[in-house]
C-alpha cells in the first residue's frame, strides 16, 4: 500500500492565516497609535505655543504715539520648560515689523483672536509657528497687530520617538499575544482529527466497527463515509469468505466420489499406461481435496479470530494431544516423532484454533520429512513467555525464500512433488499472532527445518 | 609653510582689529605648532589662566589664542561681523543664549555634556562651567563702625540713614555698557521690585556707573567706593588682597551668573574645540573638579536664596528691542536724576 500523499497542513495553514492576521492587525496597532499620539503631541506643542503668542498679544499697549510690548518673561521661557528649545517670534503691526526676528514666517490666520499654525524651516532647522492678532487703535485708524512665536521641534521629536518606541512595544506585544492564541486555537482545531486518527489507527487488523465516538459537525460526513466505507468492506469480505468456504465445501464431495471410483477402476485396470493414469489422477484430486479441506480451515480460522475466545490452554496437553494424533500418521510414514518437556505454560485463547495450528506444523513436518526422519516437538518455558519448538532433520527451508513462507498459497521450492495447498503456514501465522505470539523460521546447522512459536503469558 | 601660516594669521587679526573691539589678547603653549585654538571670551586674562595651564599640560602641542572682549563687543564679532572662533566664553548667559538660539552655535555632545546637571546645559549648544554670584563688595577700612548690610533692604536703609557718606561713593554696572550688568538689573527686576527702590537711592545718591568688575573692585579698593552693587563676586575672591574687602551675598536673594561656553558654527578647528569643552566641563563639575572660583563664597549653603540664572529662551526676553528700550528707558530715569 503507497503512503498518502500529504499536500499542506490544515494546522499549518490555520496558524499561518491567525498569524498574517495578527501581524496585519500589529502594524494596524502600530500606526494607529503613532499617528494618534503623533497628532496630540503636535495639538500640545500648538496649545503652548498659542498660549505664549497670546500672552505677547496681551502684553501690547498704545501709548504716546506708539505700539509698547512689554514681552512677559513667560512668554518665552515657558516654550523651553520640557526640553530645550529654539525659540523665535516677531511682532508687527500690520506689515510693519517691531521687534523680534524680521524673517520669521507668519501663518496665515483668518480670524483675529484664533490662532493659526504652520510648520516651517527658519534658520535652518524645522520650526512649528503659531500666529495670532488682534485690532489695535492707534492714532491712524484700526491696525491689526500680529504675533508670532515659533519654537524648534527637539522635544516633539522626543516625545514621538518615545512613543514611536511604545507603540512598536505594543504592536509586538499584541502580535506575541496572538502567536500563543493561535497555536493554542490551531492546536485544539486539529485535536477531534487527531482523536480519529488515533481511534483507528489503535485498531487490530480485523477490527472493521464503525466508528462510534462522537466528532465535530464537520468532521460526521467523512466519518459517516468512512463507517460506511468500512460497512461495505467487511460486508464484501464475509460473502467472499463464505463463498470461498461453500465452493469448498461443494467441491469436496463430488472430489471423493471420483477419487473412490477411480481407485476402483485402477484397481480394475489391467493396463500399465492406464493405472500409470489413474495413480497421476488420484494424487491430482488428493491434491485438490486438500486444498479445499485448507481453504474450509481458513474459513473457520477466520471466523474465529473474529470472534476470538479467552480460554485458559495449557501448552503441555496441547502439544501432547496433537502429537498423539498424528502420531498414527508419522508411523506410516516411519518417522519418528516425539514430545518433549514437561514444564507447562497456561495461556488464554482459542482452544480449537491452536490445535489445528499445531496440526498444521507437525503435519508439514511429516510431510515434507522423509522416511526414517525425526520430528522433535520441544515445549519450554520462558520468564516472558511459553515456547514450542518444531524440529525436523528432513530437507529444511529453502534459504531465498524463508522470508515468504506464510503468504497465501505461496509454496517451497521442494514442496512440488507433495500434496499441499501452501494456505498452512499462511493459517498457523494468523492464529499465533491473534493470540499475541510470534512465530520464527530458521533452519537447523545440521540440517533440518525448525519452527518455533512464542506465546506471551496472560 | 608656517610663514605663510603666521601671515594668514595675521592678516586675520588686522581684520578683527578693524572691526570690533578687542581688549586684550595672549598666546600660550606650543605657538609654532600649526594647532591653534581661538578663544574669544569676555573673562580677564588671569581669571581664565589656569584652565589654559591645565589645558596645556595636558596637551603642550596646542597654541591657544585669546582674545578678551567685551560681551557686547563679542557678539558684534560673532553675530554681525561672522568672524571664526573655535570658542566662545561669556558670561553675558542672554547674549550667548541669543548666539544659541538663532543658530550661531553648533551642538556638541560627549561624556562629559551628558554628565552636565539640567542647569548647566542648554540644547547641547551652551555649556555652563562656573557659577558666580552677584555680590555685593564693600571696602572694611572705609566702612569703619557702620553696620554691614546683609540683604537689600538693610543696604537701602543704611544708604538712606547716611546720604552724606555715600553720596558719590556707590558703584554699579552701566546696564546700557555692560551685557552683564544689564543681565544682572534684568534678573534682579525678576526676583523682586527691591530692585527699582535700590536704583531709586542709587540716582539719589549719584552713584558712579562702571564697565566691569574689576573696575569696581579697583574703585573699592582705592577708597574711591564705599560700596559695589552687583559686582562679580568670584572676581573679588580671587584676589590676593581679599581680606580688604566685605563680600556680601544678599540674603534675600542672590542673583547666580552661569559663566558658559559655547562652539561657534563656523569654529575651524571644531575637534580641538570639542577637546577643550570636554577639558573644561571636567574640570569644572563633578566630584574631584577644580572649577575656576576657588569657593569663599559657600553658595551650597545658601541653596535656597540662590537665584540661578536659567539658560533658555526667557533670557531673550530683556534682548527684545521694545522691551530693552522701556527698561533702560525707566533705568536712566532712575539712575540720572539729575
Amino acid at each position: 500500500m503507497s503512503a498518502p500523499v500529504a499536500h499542506g497542513s490544515i494546522r499549518r495553514r490555520l496558524l499561518l492565516s491567525l498569524l498574517a492576521g495578527a501581524a496585519v492587525l500589529a502594524i494596524v496597532v502600530y500606526f494607529v497609535v503613532q499617528s494618534v499620539a503623533r497628532q496630540v503631541a503636535q495639538e500640545s506643542q500648538d496649545n503652548v505655543l498659542a498660549a505664549s503668542a497670546l500672552s505677547i498679544l496681551d502684553s501690547a499697549r498704545y501709548s504716546g504715539q506708539e505700539i509698547n510690548v512689554d514681552l512677559p518673561y513667560s512668554a518665552l521661557s515657558m516654550l523651553d520648560s520640557i526640553s530645550d528649545e529654539r525659540v523665535f517670534y516677531a511682532i508687527r503691526l500690520e506689515n510693519e515689523f517691531l521687534s523680534g526676528y524680521d524673517e520669521l514666517p507668519e501663518a496665515d490666520g483668518t480670524v483675529a483672536g484664533v490662532p493659526a499654525f504652520r510648520s516651517a524651516t527658519f534658520l535652518e532647522e524645522e520650526v512649528r509657528v503659531a500666529s495670532v492678532r488682534r485690532r489695535m487703535s492707534t492714532d491712524i485708524g484700526q491696525s491689526y497687530l500680529q504675533v508670532s512665536v515659533a519654537q524648534t521641534l527637539s522635544g516633539q521629536k522626543q516625545t514621538l520617538a518615545r512613543i514611536s518606541q511604545t507603540s512598536m512595544g505594543i504592536g509586538a506585544g499584541f502580535f506575541l499575544v496572538s502567536v500563543l492564541l493561535a497555536a493554542i486555537i490551531a492546536r485544539s482545531t486539529i485535536r477531534p482529527l487527531d482523536r480519529l486518527t488515533v481511534s483507528v489507527s489503535r485498531r487490530g487488523p480485523k477490527d472493521l466497527r464503525p466508528v462510534a465516538a462522537p466528532v465535530p459537525s464537520e468532521m460526521v460526513p467523512l466519518v459517516a463515509s468512512l463507517n460506511s466505507f468500512m460497512r461495505r468492506l467487511k460486508r464484501s469480505l464475509t460473502r467472499s469468505e463464505d463463498f470461498i468456504a461453500e465452493a469448498a465445501h461443494r467441491v469436496r464431495t463430488p472430489l471423493a466420489i471420483v477419487r473412490t471410483k477411480a481407485e476402483i477402476v485402477q484397481r480394475k485396470a489391467d493396463n500399465p499406461e492406464t493405472r500409470t493414469a489413474l495413480r497421476e489422477m488420484i494424487h491430482a484430486i488428493d491434491d485438490s481435496s486438500r486444498t479445499a479441506g485448507q481453504l474450509l480451515d481458513h474459513a473457520m480460522v477466520t471466523f474465529r479470530l473474529d470472534h476470538l475466545s479467552q480460554d485458559e490452554i495449557s501448552l503441555l496437553r496441547l502439544v501432547q494431544e496433537a502429537v498423539e494424533r498424528l502420531r498414527p500418521i508419522s508411523e506410516m510414514k516411519e518417522i519418528e516423532l516425539h514430545a518433549i518437556g514437561t514444564e507447562d505454560s497456561i495461556i488464554q485463547g482459542d482452544p480449537i484454533l491452536l490445535q489445528n495450528a499445531l496440526h498444521n506444523l507437525l503435519d508439514n513436518a511429516i510431510k515434507y520429512s522423509p522416511a526414517g526422519a525425526r520430528v522433535t516437538v520441544a515445549l519450554t518455558r520462558h520468564n516472558d513467555g511459553g515456547e514450542i519448538r518444531i524440529t525436523d532433520t528432513g530437507h529444511g527451508f529453502p534459504e531465498a525464500e524463508l522470508d515468504r513462507l506464510t503468504d497465501r498459497f505461496a509454496r517451497g521450492a521442494n514442496a512440488e512433488s507433495i500434496v499441499g495447498s501452501g494456505l498452512g503456514l499462511t493459517i498457523v501465522k494468523e492464529v499465533v499472532e491473534a493470540h499475541g505470539g510470534k512465530m520464527y523460521f530458521e533452519n537447523m546447522p545440521g540440517g533440518g527445518a525448525c519452527v518455533s512459536l512464542h506465546f506471551p503469558l496472560p | 609653510m608656517r610663514q605663510f601660516a603666521l601671515s594668514i594669521a595675521l592678516i586675520f587679526t588686522a581684520g578683527w582689529s578693524a572691526a570690533f573691539e578687542i581688549e586684550n589678547r595672549a598666546r600660550f603653549g606650543a605657538l609654532d605648532s600649526g594647532q591653534v585654538l581661538r578663544i574669544i571670551s569676555t573673562a580677564d586674562i588671569r581669571f581664565f589662566e589656569p584652565m589654559i595651564a591645565s589645558f596645556l599640560a595636558e596637551y603642550p602641542d596646542t597654541e591657544i589664542d585669546y582674545i578678551v572682549a567685551s560681551s557686547t563687543e563679542m557678539m558684534r564679532a560673532i553675530y554681525d561681523e561672522e568672524h571664526a572662533f573655535d570658542l566662545a566664553i561669556s558670561s553675558a548667559m542672554d547674549l550667548q543664549t541669543k548666539l544659541a538660539n538663532d543658530g550661531k552655535a553648533q551642538r556638541y555632545v560627549s561624556d562629559a555634556t551628558q554628565s552636565l546637571p539640567d542647569w548647566a546645559i542648554w540644547n547641547d549648544m551652551l555649556f555652563a562651567f562656573s557659577q558666580e554670584p552677584a555680590a555685593i563688595v564693600v571696602s572694611k577700612e572705609a566702612f569703619g563702625d557702620l553696620p554691614i548690610p546683609k540683604d537689600r533692604h538693610e543696604l537701602i536703609n543704611l544708604l538712606r540713614q547716611h546720604p552724606d557718606r555715600f553720596r558719590d561713593r556707590v558703584g554699579t554696572y552701566d546696564v546700557r555698557q555692560s551685557g552683564l550688568g544689564y543681565l544682572f538689573a534684568t534678573q534682579d527686576t525678576r526676583a523682586s521690585d527691591t530692585y527699582w527702590r535700590l536704583t531709586e537711592v542709587f540716582g539719589a545718591l549719584e552713584a558712579r556707573l562702571y564697565c566691569c568688575s574689576s573696575d569696581m573692585i579697583d574703585a573699592v579698593k582705592t577708597g574711591e567706593l564705599l560700596i559695589a552693587y552687583n559686582v562679580l563676586g568670584s572676581y573679588a575672591v580671587n584676589r590676593e588682597d581679599r581680606s580688604d574687602f566685605e563680600i556680601i551675598l544678599p540674603s534675600d536673594f542672590t542673583t547666580v551668573m552661569l559663566r558658559t561656553a559655547m562652539i561657534p558654527h563656523n569654529a575651524p578647528s571644531q575637534e580641538l574645540s570639542a577637546i577643550f569643552v570636554d577639558h573644561l566641563l571636567q574640570r569644572s563639575h563633578g566630584q574631584d573638579a577644580q572649577p575656576l572660583t576657588q569657593s569663599g563664597l559657600d553658595l551650597i549653603q545658601m541653596e535656597t536664596s540662590l537665584n540661578r540664572i536659567r539658560i533658555g529662551p526667557g533670557l531673550l526676553v530683556f534682548l527684545d528691542q521694545l522691551k530693552k528700550r522701556a527698561f533702560l528707558s525707566e533705568w536712566e530715569s532712575a539712575i540720572l536724576q539729575n
